[in-house]
Order: C-alpha cells, then sequence, then structure tokens
C-alpha cells in the first residue's frame, strides 16, 4: 500500500482557499478545520468583519464590494492563492463556482480545483448542448421540436406529437417574451403567428421551439458524486419544488409520494448524466416531473455543491464537503452505490432577509437582534451572520439556513415548525414567518409539493387586508403580546437598574424596589407602542398599555383601544432575552428582543408559534414652531426682511465682499470692532449683497442698517431672483 | 412599604450566617380571639381608610380632571410619575393633609408633595393640583408646602417644584398671608435652601398668578410650558380692571415672554411632556446635588439586609382597635426590623417603654416603643438611649402608643 496508493505522498491538500462568503464559506472551512486542512478566506471590503473571514486561519483582501471586482475576480483570488501558499481553491456554490474558464485557470496555475473537471462544465453550462449531450445518453428530456423548419404546418404537426398542452417559444431572448401556453390545437396557429410576431419584435429572430407544457410539475433534483477513478453513485434525490422568485424556500430528501422505482430509474438516469460528461466531484442532476403522467424530464445539470446539500447529507449521514476534498486529492469514493444509507427525512428552510408581502423583494438591514436555534444531531443551522451584521445590497440576503432531521416526513415536518418558530431575528424583514406558514400548511404537510404551490395557496399564505375576522384574529394576538413583551420589558429594564443602581448600591437602592411603592395606591404606567404587521403594509397600528404594578410583583395590563378585561401578568427572567411568563395562570415561554434605531425602541416577542414586532418611540416630538431662540437684535422688524444691522457701535476694520456679490448662509461679510474685540458680521441666509455702502474705517451705530440680503430660490436646474423676500 | 417589598421577596429571606442573639420570638398567638379578633376590626378600618384614600387620589372629581386633560395637563402624580426614574418608587408626604378640614374636600390639601430619586438623586417634589381649587393654596396648602421644604433642607434634597396654581385661596387670604410660617415662607425657603445650596428647580406647568409667581422667579431654574404656563402677578382680567388693557394670558406672561424677553423662566418647553423631559435633565445636571449629602448622615449602611422572620401584614392583626387593651410592641419590631433582630437596651429597667437598636433597609436605627403607662423610669431611660442615640448619630424611629404620664402621688 505505500507504494500503490496514489493519494498519499507530497501532493494531497493542507492548505484550501475558499473563493466564497457567507455561510457556505463557514461551512467549507469547518469540515476543512475537522481534517487538519488549514483554510484562507477571502475578503471585499464589505465583509472584513464577517464571520467567514473570523473562520479561516487566513484571510486576503480581494476587493471592493460590488462581486464582480472581488468576488468574481479570478485574477485576484488566484493571486490571494499564490500569497497565502494555498494548494487547492473551493468555489461553493454561485460567484465562480460554474466558471469553466477559472476552473481552467486554476488548473494552468497548478492549483486543484475542488469541483468537477473545467470540460464537464462547460458542457453542462451551455444548455443546448447539454440536453443534446443527454439525449445521447438516453436521459429523457422533455418533448418538444428543436428544429431548423419554421413552417407553421410542420410546427402543428409537431406539437400534435408532443400532446397538449404545448409551450411555444423563441429560441433567442427570454423573460417570457412572446412565450404562449396552447391549450388545444385550435388556438395553435393564432398563438404561434402571435409569438413569431413578437419574438421578430423583441429579439430580431423569429424562430420558435416546442416544448411540452407541464402544468403541475415538481422539481426533484438528484445528488450525484464521481471520483477519478470513474466511479460515479448517486445519494438519492431533492424536492426542492417550492420556489417563490424562482428560487427555492423549502428543499426536502427524500422526494415525498414517490415510489422506490421512481426513485432508482431516477438515480440511475442522473448517474448516466454525469457519466455522460466524464463527471468527478460533486454534481446535481436537475430533473422537472409532471406530476400528472408521472414522467421526469431532465431540465439541467449543475456542476457544483448546491445550496441544499445539507438534506442529503442528514439523510445519508455523510460529509459531502469532505467527499469533495477527498476526490480533489485523487481517492477513490469511500463508499459504493449499494452502501449509501438512506435513513429518515430532512428539511431544508432558507432564511431570507425579504420583505414578503412585497412580492418577496429582497430586504437590507442590520441584525439587531439574532439568535437562531440550538444545533443537535438532527438540527442544523448552516449562516454566515452574526448579531450585529449586516445584511448589504451586494450578495445574496440569505440569512441561515436552517437543516432538520426527523425519523420520517412527518416527524422532520414537527421538528421544522417548532425550529421555525423559535428561529429569533429581528432588525430586517425576513420570510420566517412565511416559512411558518408554509410548512403549517395541509398540502405540505401531506407533501403535494409542485413549482407552482405558493402561487396556488396564496389566499392561505397570504392575508387578505380586507379580511376583517382575520384582522381582528391578529390584531387581538398582537394585544396579548403586547401585554407580555410589556410586562417583560419592565422586569427587564427593573433588573438591568437592579444590577447597576444610579447613585450606588446602597440603602438607597430601596427606591428601586419592585413592585416600585406607592403611599396607599398602586404605581402605574403607560407604555405607548405601534404593532408593526409584517403582512399589513398599510402601516402599523397604535396599542397603548395601561399597567399598574400590583403589590405582588405582577401587572395588570389593560389596553386602551378597546375594551378587553385586564390581563394579569407575571414575568420571570430566565436569561438576558428569555422569561418566564405566567398569564392567568397560564405559564409560558417567552423571548424578547429590544433594539433601538432611529429614536424608535424595538420590541420584538416570540412565543409559541407567534412573532410580533412592536415599537415605541423613545424621546418626544416636537416641533419646530416657536423654538425660536431669542431674535438677534440686529434683525428687526424696523427695516426690510433680510436686512443686517449693526449688532453695536463700532468701527468697520474690512469689507470682505462687494455689494452685488452671490453669497452662502453664514459667509463673512464685514468685520467690526468694538471694545477691542472684533465682531464678524455673517450673512443671515444665501442670495445677494445689496446696499452694502459702508467702506473700512467708516464708524456704524448700533442698529444701524449694514445690508440686505436678496434671497435667491432654486427651482430645478435655473437659479432666478425673486423679486424680494418680504 | 415592608409590606410591599416583602410580598414580592417572599421566596427569598437572606439567612444570615452569623447567630444573633438577639432576635425576636415571634410572640403571636395566631389562634386567640383576640388575634382574628382584632383582624377583622383592622380589616374595617382599612376598608374605611382605602375608601377615603380613593376619593382622595381623584382629585377634585371626574369633571375636573376630565378638563385639566382636555388642555393637554397631566395630574399631579402622573407628571411626578413622569419625573421619576421610571419604575422607581415615591414616598408621598401628608396625603390625608385637609381631609374633612374645611366644609368643602380638599384632597391632599391641594397639593401633592413627596420623594423619589430622579437620575439617581433623591429629590423632593411639591406639585400642586390644579383640578383641586385651582391648585390654590388653603392654609392647610401652605402647611403642607412647608413641611415638604423643611425635611428637604433638613435632608438635603433638591427640590422641584411642580408650577399650577391660582395663588393664595383669596376667601381664606386672612389666614393664608400673616404670620412667620405662611405663605411668604415658601419664598424665604427656597431662598435660604438656594443659598446652602439644596437647588430649586421649578416647572411651571399651568398658571403660577400672583403669589404663585414667585415660585418660579425664584428657584434656581425654572421650565415654561408653551400655551399652558404663565407668569403674572395678575392675569388679564385684573389688567382689564386696572388699566383697561385688554391682553392675552400667553402675551402677558406666557412661555415665550418669560423665555425670550424677560428672561425670568430658562426653558422654553413645547408641550407638558417636553417641559418634564427638561426637568429630568436639569436633575441629571446637578452634579453635586441629592443622595450624596443624604448617605453623609448615615453610618454603617449594610448593603445587604435580611426581611423580617414574620410577616408584616399581622401587624393589623397585632395591634387591637380597642386602645385599652395591651399589647407587645416586641411582636410589632419584629415585623418592621431587618431579620427581626432587635438589641434591646435596660430591657430590665422602665420596662413600659422599649428601647434597642436594630436596621431597617441596613438603615442602623433607635428604637423607642411605648409598652404601657410611661413611668419615671421609663422616662428616664427614653432619655438615656435618646443621649446615646444622638452621640452616634442614628436616627430614632418612635413606636408611638401611649395614654399618658403615670400621675400619682
Amino acid at each position: 500500500r505505500w507504494f500503490s496508493d496514489s493519494a498519499s505522498g507530497s501532493n494531497r491538500i493542507e492548505k484550501i482557499l475558499v473563493a466564497n462568503r457567507g455561510e457556505i464559506a463557514c461551512r467549507i472551512m469547518r469540515t476543512a478545520k475537522r481534517l487538519g486542512i488549514r483554510t484562507v478566506a477571502v475578503y471585499s471590503d464589505a465583509d472584513r468583519h464577517a464571520l467567514h473571514v473570523k473562520s479561516a486561519d487566513e484571510a486576503v483582501h480581494i476587493g471592493p464590494p460590488p462581486a464582480r471586482l472581488s468576488y468574481l475576480s479570478a485574477s485576484s483570488i488566484l493571486d490571494a492563492a499564490a500569497r497565502t501558499g494555498a494548494q487547492a481553491i473551493h468555489p461553493g456554490y454561485g460567484f465562480l463556482s460554474e466558471s469553466a474558464e477559472f476552473a481552467q485557470l486554476c488548473e494552468d496555475k497548478g492549483l486543484i480545483f475542488i469541483g468537477p473537471p473545467s470540460s464537464a462544465i462547460r458542457d453542462m453550462g451551455d444548455k443546448s448542448a447539454s440536453k443534446r449531450i443527454m439525449g445521447a445518453a438516453g436521459v429523457p428530456l422533455v418533448p418538444g421540436y428543436h428544429g431548423s423548419e419554421q413552417d407553421i404546418e410542420v410546427m402543428k404537426l409537431e406539437a400534435d406529437k408532443i400532446g397538449y398542452p404545448v409551450l411555444i417559444k423563441p429560441t433567442h431572448g427570454g423573460g417570457g417574451k412572446g412565450m404562449r401556453i396552447v391549450q388545444s390545437p385550435d388556438e395553435f396557429v393564432e398563438s404561434f403567428l402571435g409569438a413569431q410576431r413578437e419574438a421578430a419584435a423583441s429579439f430580431g429572430v423569429n424562430t420558435i421551439l416546442l416544448e411540452k407544457y407541464i402544468t403541475q410539475p415538481r422539481h426533484i433534483e438528484v445528488q450525484i458524486f464521481g471520483d477519478k477513478h470513474e466511479n460515479v453513485l448517486h445519494l438519492y434525490e431533492r424536492d426542492c419544488s417550492v420556489q417563490r422568485r424562482h428560487q427555492k424556500i423549502i428543499e426536502e430528501a427524500p422526494a415525498p409520494n414517490i415510489s422506490d422505482d421512481f426513485r432508482y430509474h431516477l438515480g440511475q438516469a442522473a448517474v448516466s448524466a454525469a457519466r455522460a460528461v466524464g463527471y468527478h466531484n460533486a454534481g446535481t442532476v436537475e430533473f422537472i416531473v409532471d406530476t400528472t403522467s408521472g414522467q421526469f424530464y431532465f431540465m439541467e445539470m449543475n456542476t457544483r455543491l448546491q445550496v441544499e446539500h445539507p438534506v442529503t447529507e442528514m439523510i445519508v449521514g455523510q460529509d459531502l464537503v469532505e467527499w469533495q476534498i477527498r476526490v480533489a486529492n485523487g481517492e477513490p469514493l469511500p463508499i459504493s452505490q449499494s452502501q449509501v444509507p438512506l435513513s429518515g427525512h430532512a428539511f431544508e428552510a432558507r432564511i431570507y432577509a425579504e420583505n414578503v408581502p412585497k412580492g418577496f423583494l429582497p430586504a437590507t438591514g442590520v441584525l439587531h437582534h439574532y439568535r437562531h436555534v440550538p444545533v443537535s444531531s438532527t438540527v442544523r443551522v448552516e449562516t454566515g451572520v452574526e448579531q450585529g451584521d449586516t445584511v448589504s445590497m451586494h450578495y445574496d440576503p440569505m440569512i441561515a439556513k436552517l437543516v432538520v432531521w426527523g425519523e420520517n416526513r412527518a416527524a422532520a415536518l414537527v421538528k421544522l415548525k417548532d425550529c421555525l418558530s423559535k428561529f429569533q431575528v429581528a432588525g430586517l424583514p425576513t420570510n420566517v414567518s412565511f416559512l411558518q406558514k408554509l410548512a403549517s400548511h395541509w398540502a405540505f404537510q401531506d407533501g403535494k409539493v409542485e413549482t407552482h404551490f405558493i402561487e396556488h395557496f396564496k389566499d392561505d399564505l397570504f392575508i387578505d387586508p380586507d379580511n376583517l375576522v382575520l384582522e381582528k384574529e391578529a390584531y387581538d394576538a398582537a394585544r396579548f403580546s403586547a401585554a407580555l413583551a410589556a410586562a417583560c420589558v419592565i422586569e427587564k429594564e427593573h433588573s438591568a437598574r437592579k444590577e447597576n443602581i444610579p447613585g450606588g448600591n446602597g440603602l438607597f437602592s430601596i427606591w428601586y424596589s419592585s413592585p416600585p411603592f406607592r403611599v396607599h395606591h398602586c404605581a402605574s404606567s403607560t407604555m405607548e407602542l405601534e404593532w408593526d404587521n409584517e403582512y399589513d403594509i398599510s402601516g402599523s397600528k397604535p396599542l397603548t398599555l395601561s399597567i399598574t404594578y400590583k403589590q405582588d410583583g405582577s401587572y395588570c395590563i389593560e389596553s386602551k383601544e378597546n375594551s378587553y378585561p385586564a390581563l394579569e401578568v407575571r414575568a420571570t427572567k430566565l436569561g438576558n432575552n428569555d422569561f418566564r411568563v405566567e398569564v392567568d395562570g397560564v405559564i409560558m415561554n417567552v423571548r424578547l428582543a429590544v433594539y433601538s434605531k432611529d429614536q424608535i425602541k424595538h420590541i420584538h416577542i416570540w412565543h409559541g408559534s407567534q412573532h410580533h414586532h412592536f415599537k415605541q418611540r423613545i424621546g418626544l416630538e416636537l416641533s419646530d414652531e416657536d423654538e425660536s431662540q431669542h431674535k438677534p437684535s440686529f434683525e428687526t422688524s424696523s427695516h426690510p426682511k433680510g436686512t443686517v444691522v449693526a449688532p453695536m457701535a463700532g468701527l468697520v476694520v474690512k469689507v470682505l465682499v462687494k455689494d452685488g456679490t452671490k453669497v452662502e448662509g453664514g459667509q463673512p461679510i464685514l468685520v467690526l470692532e468694538a471694545m477691542k474685540m472684533e465682531h464678524v458680521v455673517k450673512a443671515p441666509s444665501a442670495g445677494y449683497v445689496h446696499g452694502l455702502q459702508v467702506t473700512t474705517g467708516q464708524q456704524v451705530s448700533d442698529g444701524g442698517a449694514l445690508f440686505r440680503i436678496k434671497v435667491w430660490v432654486y427651482i430645478t436646474l435655473f437659479d432666478f431672483e425673486v423679486m424680494d423676500s418680504s | 412599604w415592608r409590606s410591599s417589598l416583602m410580598a414580592a421577596n417572599r421566596a427569598q429571606i437572606v439567612q444570615r450566617n452569623e447567630y444573633s442573639i438577639g432576635v425576636l420570638p415571634d410572640g403571636v398567638d395566631r389562634s386567640s380571639e383576640a388575634f382574628s379578633g382584632n383582624s377583622t376590626a383592622m380589616g374595617a378600618l382599612l376598608s374605611d381608610l382605602q375608601s377615603h384614600i380613593d376619593k382622595i387620589l381623584a382629585g377634585g372629581g371626574p369633571e375636573a380632571v376630565k378638563r385639566n386633560r382636555s388642555r393637554n395637563k397631566l395630574l399631579p402624580r402622573e407628571r411626578i410619575d413622569r419625573l421619576l426614574d421610571p419604575g422607581s418608587s415615591f414616598l408621598e408626604l401628608s396625603q390625608l393633609a385637609g381631609h374633612e378640614l374645611y366644609d368643602e374636600p380638599l384632597p391632599s390639601g391641594g397639593i401633592v408633595t413627596g420623594m423619589g430619586p430622579v437620575h439617581g438623586k433623591l429629590c423632593m417634589f411639591v406639585a400642586n393640583d390644579p383640578t383641586v381649587k385651582g391648585g390654590t393654596y388653603y392654609p392647610i396648602t401652605v402647611k403642607k408646602h412647608l413641611r415638604a421644604q423643611e425635611i428637604a433642607a433638613e435632608c438635603k434634597l433638591p427640590c422641584i417644584y411642580l408650577v399650577d396654581s391660582g395663588g393664595a385661596y383669596l376667601p381664606k387670604q386672612a389666614e393664608v398671608f400673616p404670620d412667620r410660617d405662611n405663605f411668604g415662607r415658601i419664598f424665604y425657603n427656597q431662598a435660604v435652601m438656594s443659598a446652602e445650596g439644596i437647588p430649586q428647580v421649578a416647572l411651571v406647568l399651568g398658571s403660577c398668578t400672583a403669589g404663585g409667581a414667585y415660585i418660579p422667579a425664584m428657584a434656581d431654574e425654572s421650565v415654561m410650558v408653551k400655551g399652558n404656563g404663565t407668569i403674572f402677578l395678575a392675569g388679564p382680567p385684573l389688567v382689564k380692571a386696572a388699566t383697561g388693557e385688554e391682553v392675552s394670558a400667553e402675551d402677558l406672561g406666557g412661555a415665550s415672554v418669560h423665555c425670550k424677553t424677560s428672561g425670568v423662566s430658562d426653558y422654553f418647553a413645547q408641550d407638558e411632556l417636553h417641559g418634564l423631559a427638561l426637568g429630568r435633565n436639569i436633575i441629571k445636571n446637578l452634579h453635586m446635588a441629592g443622595q450624596g449629602q443624604l448617605q453623609g448622615g448615615v453610618q454603617n449602611t449594610h448593603f445587604e439586609y435580611a426581611e423580617p422572620l414574620y410577616d408584616v401584614r399581622e401587624l393589623r392583626s397585632i395591634a387591637p382597635t380597642d386602645h385599652k387593651q395591651q399589647f407587645d410592641i416586641r411582636s410589632v419590631i419584629a415585623r418592621i426590623v431587618d431579620g427581626s433582630e432587635f438589641d434591646e437596651f435596660k430591657k430590665l429597667y422602665g420596662t413600659t417603654l422599649v428601647t434597642g437598636l436594630a436596621r431597617i433597609y441596613g438603615q442602623p436605627v433607635g428604637i423607642i416603643g411605648n409598652n404601657g403607662i410611661l413611668f419615671s423610669e421609663s422616662a428616664l431611660k427614653g432619655a438615656h438611649f435618646i443621649e446615646l442615640c444622638t452621640q452616634r448619630n442614628i436616627p430614632l424611629v418612635y413606636l408611638q402608643n401611649i395614654t399618658g404620664f403615670m400621675v400619682y402621688n
């Protein structure tokens, strides 16, 4: 073995540069560390203090925040590898992971690219080429017509052959332009001509292709793995059907509601696909599954480690990054196809900073509070951010991946819902409660997943703001949460004071005892909150709470907006943000996050499956009106507005501008001297100096007019003089 | 105070590791008829008291309160709550002043006084209640105001005057103005305290007419609220009567006039909440005042203290409502002092007066409690003990329950 093991010896990887950021960079480094391999991070200016930089042994700056100048800059990354002596580069996913040129460059520089050969990346990167290769390898493709013959009669025959509904699609362009779904043969001609016209107008080319339109598709993909010794195996499939904005948000493995036979054929097809391009390392073959016919068709192959690879790892009990490194080292795959276990069921929920009611638009901001669920052998949290980090517009707004495993799908789903309810993110909008709703939906529970799932069940997943019953329900829940939050905030503030009593820790501390003492009555206070309903973008609703501190240490909390009975709340502080709260005899765990931003105190509360966000104004809102100072005497009403008078009797020692000069507000105009003190007279506002008559050496009297400022008004491009400001 | 704290802290009675010989026994037979009888009788008295208190806390009644709110003004206790450190305690003084004193009710004597912390400094609050007779000064109002100032002067507490008063109650002006310890004494006290370095802060939250006008003028710093706060010796009606000039209250002596022209007031507040916030800020910026000096007089304070061993609420079952009934004052002491520890002085001499040392919230105190008729020896013992405490600067707590001195040949 000493002599036969080609993988041994000096060219084993000892140091990896991770050409990525965020959770995937952290995740790769974790495995590398476990294997005793040193790690190098790269970072842009925006990521100097990011978690992936802290997680690495070394880190190299590669450029400004925009990805094309840093994480997509192949030369900077190769340079970083050279500087740190890394032997291998792991590209993660996204960025350069599917760049054949980059893989080739690595090879040229003698660096190991932890991924497939560049030829495979190139083959699979071209959608029509990949379909051609797959078709030749016997992998099923979506039935269609991609030929050059564009005669309408021929096309119609092809369409009839494919079977309706049929999708008409221009060969060039994108964005859905010119696309038509044809439900029956008699609609074909009209749709075809329309598509041709639109394609010609939009792209200048009117060639059309036909494809079978799958009405209820599922997105199922197979994880494959190959080594450099021509071994290829699959690690079962993942279902990634539930998507929004064409991006996956919940993935699971194995796919629900499919037969063992189907799974077997799917796996075989994926392995054939990988073999067809001489694949090694990790890859994913994506299939579209027609739920009505039960047929699956090749869509594309992703030549990298996928975002959702952890669900596969959970059900096969393997570390795919370790496999990647071992394969890159030239080792054979550690197990054979028959040894791949399939155990239990795993879900991955992607937690994004995004604005769900605004069409899942990516959100940015600071993670003022971030506490994920505790990890265990069955719960994984892949994250690249920490509390206090900023989710910027430069990169993907994903905060974390929550991965859970259970003995079966139902058990895993229970765990997923529990973990989501305990996942605390505050400071920016997230999709956590949307994911909760999704995971709790009956159709999802039944495994009835398909690509149009969210669109299909949108009435259940989004709150209709006009639905008064639901609105009242939501408001009542918020009112209840507000009472809990108020009790916890008071308790938190009290305990903070107890640790740091103003005026010292002596006898004085009895003034800060809880509850606060009052002679013959109970102390009370008012808390004005605004409830921010993340599903109602129309604005926040006020909630005014009247809180009475009862003698036994509990709080009697009433809301002023309605006539509900008061709640008797007792809060006990467990940790910094954890409370045990008793409300009318029911005891529950409550988690709180409090932070301040822009003069507003934000209070987030989590209890049961509920999460609410309240805002409280700090300080006072004052109108500017009448906050004016005592008017300086040199601008008085006896002169026209804009007139500046001498603040004192004195000698003009300097005149700094000429009459008619354009000046800024506050610009010195002249200098007076009196009582051996110089006084600079400034322009009270921007404008033109008018009527400046005094000269150096001239004596002026107190209150005498010196000059006027004619005010200018700026309107877009043109400056023009207003007759007078008065 | 002790009862409210104990209830909340019941679970965490501090264990002393040192054995003390001074721990008082329980000394109460809970199964006795007297115990339950006292309990019932005291309960009735307490609910009677509470019904009076409820009326007093309601100030000048719903109509006046509503009128006050419509002017964007808070009630005096609410104003104090906003000034106090959040969630801190307030020791109100003379809550029952003026109770059934005059023909008309005068809740709390028309003025709320008491002490509590602001930015960690213990302050004395004097707040007129505009819902009670327009916040005017009855003789008892003056007395209560002066009493608060006296305590503040003694304990060196910064004074915060929340002024909202029409001045003296004119129908009773004959009893309000004359004499040394009457209305004018308020301003004298302000001047003397200010000279001693005890800060005097006035928040003008309503009218400060006539006599009331001197309070902000005499203060070290004052705040005025736009629209509501006015300072003048004579209001617009009097001006019109005297000179024929028609002038609005705001133009005559509003916040703008006094903050911009006369300079009487130092801070301009947009509204009442702003004014109260400015008041808190003024106290924040007092670098020398408050509890530092207070604690200067306090010696040997334990930071940790134990609650009494016995329930303080049992006091109402111990003290009989029938004054002819005797009870042991030690069972009262056992329920108010730290750890129920009481080191009795001269226990065997003059036994109708109980004297001894204890601590309350860690503060050493001398306790003098009657335990029957005062005899000559009891009086001698009391005098001795008072001398002792005076020498050591220990504050005294009197538990007074006396029918009189023994009179006999």
